[in-house]
């Protein structure tokens, strides 16, 4: 064979793929069995999410953001309530910061459930979604009974949240969390100690200190390579400062350090579930669950039946909305995949005049080229997986 | 490799208005002309920079240790398509070490490009990308500026303010071609854009039957 009969060779991965974590193709240029190149293609699920939410009052743009990255809506709602509530000046109650951190840790586990045990299939084996999903049904059912939804859950409103949780759900959702503890172990059994498992991804897809920041890498990703940098623990918000939990950072920057981070911050996730329903039994953390300003939050469904006042304003809050003071400010929250921004801009009108949402998904997937340079084609799917990507945030 | 733990000096917030006042004397006074004005608003810091100079301001930003904005955060786009010059490309950035956050805007219209920063911050390729496929902002030096998020030959810029929150064109597959065709969008109603400000606060457009006043 002559030199010249020698060539790259070009495929297509995607866009329908099952390793591919939703709708991305790939173009990868390989040489024998190494990359060469990686070319994602995105935006095969763009649905202009930011033109929608321009033309939307600041309330009907909360259901956007379930619909972002939905396998933790809420924990999205979450950082457009805290940037609105940032322009408002709002302060939320006691009661609806802890529902709020609690389903928000409900959303982190709902996420690294996904994402782990999905790795582990990317790379082989079928056994770990099938154990994660069965306590991911549980935790969405704790979804439903909160806000009526199992995904797209619409709960997190401006100023608190939308309903109270009965004292039944708060007894469940406790009952939940040392049996789940049980599973994570199981499952550390299972995947992480096995040696396949270890076989693909300990030493695939390195990130250094330096090469995480410039790539603007932010959650797992900058823990995987020894920051200890968790916005909850650094910028707290919320009630996230009275929590008692640790933030395991990896040694190695590789896959493995960062699955197993995974699994261990799903344990501390646990652990903050377990404060925030013995903090909202307390007489401390009675009280309203939504801002009692009612130009902002609506009235309670009782109050309208009797109150002209209260009418008034859930007819002005569903019609008009509410007018947010002109400004523009950042607001970051610690999501499941690292750190979800909204960058608003208000011009005093009852509607958003910019609403940017800075996915951390969109800057990871970004880092595809270089983090698969030089690696083989199977390694391709187990750092995608890694980067734990979900398409509903990156193509926005 | 640098250590992680040498990167957290310290871990509380330096978000308070004084800090946040010394850091923008400290940037105005090493940048000079190249800042335009600052501001400090809802905690955050805001320098308008000129568009020129954002390479520079960037370098300095990321390389001066009072500053160690090293971690990139986010490039986005807004138009204002009453200014002159109307569009800002906004910048986000953090510092790990100061545990602070700033916010870089350069002004510029739709022919002027802005200097690429992808020198100074690798990860800036796609929100440079996205940038320039929602608002048509061209940014000199991007070695691909492509578009990223709409669809293959997609025409116009969809978030600015004057594109219709509709669009122009809408895909159907088409039985008899056996493929997804392309079409001007047909809507089966109007499209529906309600005004609910209040008209108790003082309008400013004219509803039907308030000709009869002056007559």
């Amino acid at each position: 064979m002559t030199e010249h009969n020698i060539r790259n060779f070009a495929i297509n991965f995607g866009p329908q793929h099952p390793a591919a974590h939703g709708v991305l193709r790939l173009v990868l240029e390989l040489d024998g069995e190494i990359v060469e190149r990686v070319d994602p293609h995105i935006g095969l699920l763009h649905r202009g999410t930011e033109k929608l939410i321009e033309h939307k009052t600041y309330l009907q743009a909360t259901p956007y953001f379930d619909r972002l990255d939905y396998v933790s809506p809420m924990n999205q709602e979450h950082a457009f309530c805290l940037g609105i509530e940032k322009l408002l000046g709002l302060e939320v109650p006691r009661r609806a910061q802890l529902i709020r951190v609690l389903f928000c840790e409900i959303g982190r586990i709902l996420s690294h459930l996904l994402n782990v045990t999905t790795q582990a299939m990317d790379v082989g084996a079928l056994t770990p979604p099938l154990w994660g999903f069965e306590e991911r049904e549980k935790l969405m059912i704790f979804y439903e009974r909160a806000s009526g939804a199992r995904l797209h859950a619409n709960y997190f409103r401006p100023g608190g949240v939308h309903q109270d949780l009965p004292p039944a759900l708060i007894d469940d959702i406790e009952a939940f969390c040392d049996p789940f503890l049980q599973v994570v172990d199981d499952l550390d059994n299972l995947v992480m100690a096995n040696r396949i498992f270890k076989q693909r991804n300990v030493d695939i897809g390195i990130v250094t200190v330096d090469e995480a920041m410039a790539w603007g890498f932010s959650g797992v990703m900058v823990r995987g390579s020894g920051i200890p940098w968790d916005l909850r623990k650094s910028q707290p918000y919320e009630c996230y400062e009275e929590m008692e939990f640790d933030i395991p950072v990896g040694k190695n920057g590789d896959t493995y350090d960062r699955q197993v981070i995974r699994m261990e911050e799903m344990r501390e996730s646990v652990k903050i579930m377990k404060q925030c329903c013995a903090k909202l039994r307390e007489p401390a953390g009675q009280g309203p669950i939504a801002a009692t300003d009612g130009k902002i939050a609506p009235p309670p469904r009782r109050e309208m039946k009797r109150s002209m006042e209260a009418l008034i304003h859930h007819f002005k809050l569903y019609t008009e909305g509410f007018h947010v003071p002109a400004g523009e400010v950042y607001a970051a929250v610690e999501a499941p995949k690292g750190e979800f921004g909204v960058y608003l801009v208000s011009d005093g009108t009852n509607k958003p005049y910019r609403c940017k949402i800075r996915a951390p998904g969109f800057a990871h997937l970004q880092a595809m080229d270089w983090m698969c340079r030089g690696h083989m084609l199977a390694d391709v799917s187990c750092v995608l997986g890694t980067l734990d990507i979900v398409f509903g945030e990156v193509d926005r | 490799m640098t250590n992680g733990i040498s990167i957290l000096a310290h871990t509380n917030p330096t978000s308070g208005a004084d800090a946040l006042e010394r850091l923008g004397d400290h940037i105005a006074g090493a940048l000079g002309p190249a800042i335009v004005s600052r501001a400090i608003a809802f905690g955050e810091l805001t320098l308008v920079v000129q568009a020129s100079d954002i390479v520079y301001a960037l370098t300095y930003l990321r390389d001066d240790p009072a500053c160690a904005f090293r971690c990139f955060i986010d490039i986005c786009g807004a138009d204002y398509p009453a200014r002159e010059k109307r569009f800002d490309v906004v910048y986000h950035l953090l510092s790990l070490r100061h545990n602070t956050r700033i916010r870089l805007k350069v002004q510029t219209d739709d022919q002027t490009p802005v200097p690429s920063v992808i020198e100074v911050f690798p990860a800036a390729n796609w929100f440079e990308r996205e940038t320039y496929d929602l608002y048509g902002i061209l940014f000199s030096g991007h070695p691909d500026l492509r578009r990223l998020l709409t669809d293959y030959g997609f025409e116009g810029h969809p978030l600015r303010k004057d594109f219709p929150l509709t669009g122009f064109v809408e895909v159907r597959y088409d039985q008899d071609e056996a493929r997804v065709v392309y079409e001007p969008v047909k809507l089966t109603q109007e499209f529906r854009n309600f005004d609910f400000l209040s008209p108790w606060e003082g309008t400013e457009y004219v509803l039907p039957g308030d000709e009869k006043k002056s007559a």
